[in-house]
């Protein structure tokens, strides 16, 4: 699957006492890749993670990095660092002593010159040139994420692994290590493996992200082919957003798929797009997805008209939720704003109307579960 | 200062009045070691130094203040060491009869001293350890246990469990792990279960009654010298013993107030 | 830390010491005390046995229930009043004190006796109670009696009064820690509603201090219970109680199987005792959600 796989899964799983945080699980990551575990809380991303770093044991299952199997080796036993969640630095050493840490363990006794000199290195690539004798009581957020990355590095593991390294960051300040860690990925040549729960953050990092929901990967993919071609509406909303609407499947007509939405409206769609890969049977349950910036008023194909719930202003876009045709939950759409003042009046109440190209349609078979 | 309402002004009264009481008589009792007089009463005699004369001389008494220094550190350091690893593995571990266990090791503390001094004093004949101050320092390490896993347990509880993953993370074992990130977090811990320790078994006299034989220690020794009748050396003794506990409280407020 | 990865190996090193130590060193000694109680005495020696003429004794004997009930009444008599004295000491601590600097210092002052030889504060009241003792000779150089009184010293009063003097800080301690832990914003939230600093205290404050009063209630309680210090000190002939009994039982009265047995009554009082706070705590904090 992968080219030069680093580390391989191959059915693991994990029980916590009855509860399965993890079931069987496949998948490989490949040397040098970006990689993230995507998901809301509680889906299995975390203890995928610590299955890797070796803080927790599967119960059943292998795991292999760089062809070895580590799969009952302690943490100290594999060539893989993590940056924790909270960085959990060691506040009875200064920063340069964290930094060093690594390099002291098990025995090592390296030259004083020398381990100075590693940790100057690894310090000036993160920029924290200057704080080694400082305490991490004394550091602000950002550079405590900077001290936990710097001390995990200098030991070069093959992996390293992120647990929410941004997480505990605001807004501005989560842009800029963004960038950081990007930059660090590209230099070192690393493989980089990270949880987050935050999709624009893994769609601005990945090469690949693996999304999962209670315990299982939904899709992997990289972030282009995530977001244009979701398998499930579960990716669709969670890459991005989408109007998830039910509908039924009515038939294959002049090399259009025909369906008709909940409330009534005709939409048609061009087959072989983003969704489930089908056939569909006529008279199937579905659901379709539209992403709201593929809704646009000058588009002249499957066209709906609906009246102005309410109007978001987000800055550079509008942000418009509407009613169409008997369905009771609001659709959303967004709009440039330049489009948007062409389009006239913009309030609750006013009509508007939309159209999607056929081939923007996604399309899923019903799910088992909601 | 916000001002106060009647009853809060009241209370003022109220808490220096309870104030007083607690030091009125720690007061007397250092006041009347300085008294020229056998009798502990007003009017004052006047200044002399020679009860505190008195106690530098008791050879008895200056024994028995030895033995309970040596009795006291030497239960605080077994106390410390099996109440540590005691702490560590229930923190770390689940097993069948932990409850039971913490609920055993804290028995000491709250029954009467007398209780745990009778047992122990059955049984310790029983497997032929002497009535001694071997007999007393192992009674004192029992009873203490409870005392230095409670503070060690809470000190654990509020640590960062990702700190010991972060040091395996990066090689160190089990051991390292605990030496280098493990123990200096739990330091003040130890330190003030150890003060605290150590306070208590200077102190002790029910345990301690059963099981000394023919040394004894500093409490017993006073204890014995009240049943015979009041001596002033004893206020001596008292305001010595006073200084030297306020000077400990001193150091260890210092101590563990530095750490943080 | 995750009970996770624990091998039997690692945890029998690291609790196989202590372990041991307890079970031998303290859990077998209390059960030995507890089988004793069964024991016979046939003078000279203590047979084992398996009788219960030893409680028998202790529940009729009018010598072993008047030592009991008195005892049972001086450690009511203390907890109430440590707890009098105590707990509007705490509130004031908590509550009036706007100062950290000034808060901390009083309740170090609080604590500091407590870290005074136990024997040596039940000591200072006999110094101060006595026929020549301090209260007296103030009394008499003031003029307000002209001899002393002999009706401070030696009596339950007396034991009273020193047995409360060395509680307090007792009870200042667990009621001060849990006060300090009631969110401000709760007072300030029923203050907003209306109610004034009376109820408020009643109906907001007082129930969250529940459990440090029970915590230091208990611990006095049991303390007290225990003492044989105060009534050697300051107790008259009327004076003696539980722990006493045992001393003698132990001592002069060479009738280890009766003082075990008294122990064991002891014991089990106490873990009644212990086992109802415990349930109370337990109320109380469901009573909170």
């Amino acid at each position: 699957m992968v080219a030069t796989p680093i580390v391989t899964l191959s059915g693991v799983t994990k029980n916590f006492g009855t509860f399965k945080a993890l079931h069987e699980t496949d998948f490989e990551i490949g040397e040098g890749e970006f990689v993230t575990l995507l998901g809301p809380s509680g889906c299995g991303k975390t203890t995928t993670l610590r299955l890797i770093g070796g803080f927790e044991l599967p119960s059943s299952g292998r795991i292999e990095i760089a062809g070895q199997d580590v799969t009952k080796n302690p943490p100290y036993r594999r060539p893989v660092n993590t940056v924790f969640q909270d960085y959990a630095l060691f506040p009875h050493m200064t920063v340069a002593e964290n930094v060093a840490y690594g390099l002291t363990t098990g025995g090592a006794r390296p030259d004083r010159g020398d381990l100075g000199r590693q940790v100057g290195e690894v310090l000036e690539m993160v920029g924290l040139a200057q704080a080694g004798m400082r305490r991490p009581g004394a550091l602000s957020g950002g550079q405590r994420q900077r001290v936990a990355m710097a001390r995990a590095l200098i030991r070069r593991p093959r992996v390293l692994l992120l647990d929410e390294p941004l997480s505990a960051l605001d807004v501005k300040l989560r842009e800029t290590m963004q960038v950081e860690l990007k930059r660090l990925h590209r230099e070192l040549g690393i493989t980089f493996l990270m949880v987050t729960h935050d999709q624009t953050e893994a769609l601005a990092l990945s090469d690949r992200i693996v999304v999962m929901q209670q315990g299982r990967i939904c899709q992997i993919g990289s972030p282009g082919a995530l977001y244009d071609r979701p398998e499930t509406p579960y990716v669709a909303d969670f890459i991005g957003a989408a109007n998830l609407i039910e509908a039924e499947f009515k038939g294959l007509d002049g090399g259009l798929e025909r369906l008709t939405l909940q409330g009534g409206t005709e939409i048609t769609r061009r087959p072989g797009g983003a969704g489930s890969p089908g056939p569909f049977r006529s008279g199937q349950r579905v659901r379709i997805g539209l992403r709201p910036e593929r809704l646009r008023p000058e588009i002249e194909t499957n066209r709906f008209t609906g009246q102005i719930v309410e109007t978001l202003f987000h800055g550079d876009r509008i942000r418009i939720e509407f009613t169409f045709a008997g369905n009771p939950t609001p659709a959303f759409v967004e709009l440039g704003r330049a489009m948007a003042d062409r389009m006239g009046t913009l309030a609750p109440g006013a009509p508007i109307t939309l159209g999607v190209d056929p081939a923007e349609v996604m399309l899923f078979a019903e799910e088992a579960s909601a | 200062m916000k001002s106060l309402l009647w009853w809060q002004k009241g209370m003022i009264g109220f808490v220096f009045g309870v104030l007083m009481f607690l030091y009125l008589p720690i007061v007397m009792l250092v006041l009347f070691s300085f008294n020229d007089s056998s009798v502990t009463s007003f009017p004052l005699a006047g200044f002399t130094w020679r009860w505190y004369q008195a106690v530098l001389a008791n050879e008895q008494m200056l024994r028995a203040l030895g033995n309970s220094l040596i009795v006291a550190s030497a239960a605080t350091a077994i106390t410390l060491s099996l109440g540590t690893l005691a702490a560590l593995a229930l923190d770390r571990y689940d097993f069948p009869g932990k409850g039971l266990f913490q609920n055993a090791i804290l028995l000491p503390l709250s029954l009467p001293g007398l209780v745990t001094g009778i047992a122990m004093l059955n049984f310790y004949k029983q497997i032929g350890i002497p009535q001694s101050l071997t007999a007393v320092v192992i009674g004192h390490a029992t009873a203490l246990l409870g005392v230095v896993v409670s503070q060690v347990m809470a000190r654990l509880a509020k640590l960062d469990a990702r700190q010991a993953e972060a040091s395996a993370d990066l090689g160190a074992g089990p051991f390292e792990t605990f030496r280098r990130v493990t123990l200096p977090a739990i330091r003040p811990a130890i330190l003030g279960a150890g003060l605290l320790s150590f306070t208590l078994s200077f102190d002790e006299i029910p345990v301690t009654y059963f099981l000394t034989g023919r040394e004894i220690t500093l409490p017993i020794y006073i204890y014995s010298t009240l049943r015979r009748g009041i001596t002033p050396e004893i206020n001596a003794i008292g305001a010595l013993i006073v200084a030297a506990s306020i000077g400990l409280i001193i150091l260890s407020v210092g101590l563990l107030r530095d750490r943080k | 830390m995750t009970p996770a990865r624990a091998t039997p190996l690692a945890f029998s090193g690291l609790f196989g010491l202590p372990l041991l130590w307890v079970l031998l060193l303290l859990v077998v000694p209390y059960l030995l005390m507890i089988a004793v109680g069964f024991w016979t005495r046939q003078f000279p020696l203590f047979v084992p046995d398996f009788q219960f003429g030893n409680y028998v004794q202790l529940f009729s004997d009018p010598q072993y229930t008047t030592v009991i009930l008195r005892t049972l009444k001086i450690a009511v008599m203390v907890t109430a009043f440590a707890l009098a004295l105590g707990y509007p000491l705490a509130y004031f601590l908590v509550f009036t004190v706007d100062s950290d600097k000034l808060r901390n210092l009083l309740y170090m002052l609080v604590i500091v006796p407590l870290w005074v030889s136990y024997l040596l504060r039940a000591y200072t009241w006999k110094i101060i109670l006595g026929n020549d003792g301090a209260l007296n000779s103030a009394l008499i150089a003031l003029g307000v009696i002209d001899t002393p009184l002999d009706a401070f010293l030696y009596n339950q009063t007396a034991m009273v009064i020193t047995l409360t003097y060395i509680f307090v800080p007792f009870m200042v301690m667990p009621i001060y820690a849990v006060l300090e832990n009631i969110p401000k914003r709760l007072i300030e939230a029923s203050e907003d509603l209306g109610v004034g600093p009376m109820r408020t205290f009643w109906k907001v404050i007082a129930p969250l201090s529940l459990g440090g009063v029970v915590a230091g209630a208990t611990m006095t309680f049991c303390l007290a219970f225990g003492d044989f210090v105060a009534p050697v000190l300051v107790g008259g002939p009327d004076g003696t109680m539980v722990a006493n009994l045992l001393q003698s039982q132990f001592g002069a009265a060479l009738n280890w199987p009766l003082g075990s047995a008294l122990a064991t009554l002891v014991l089990i009082m106490v873990m009644a005792i212990l086992w109802l706070s415990a349930r109370l705590d337990r109320a109380g904090r469901v009573a909170m959600k």
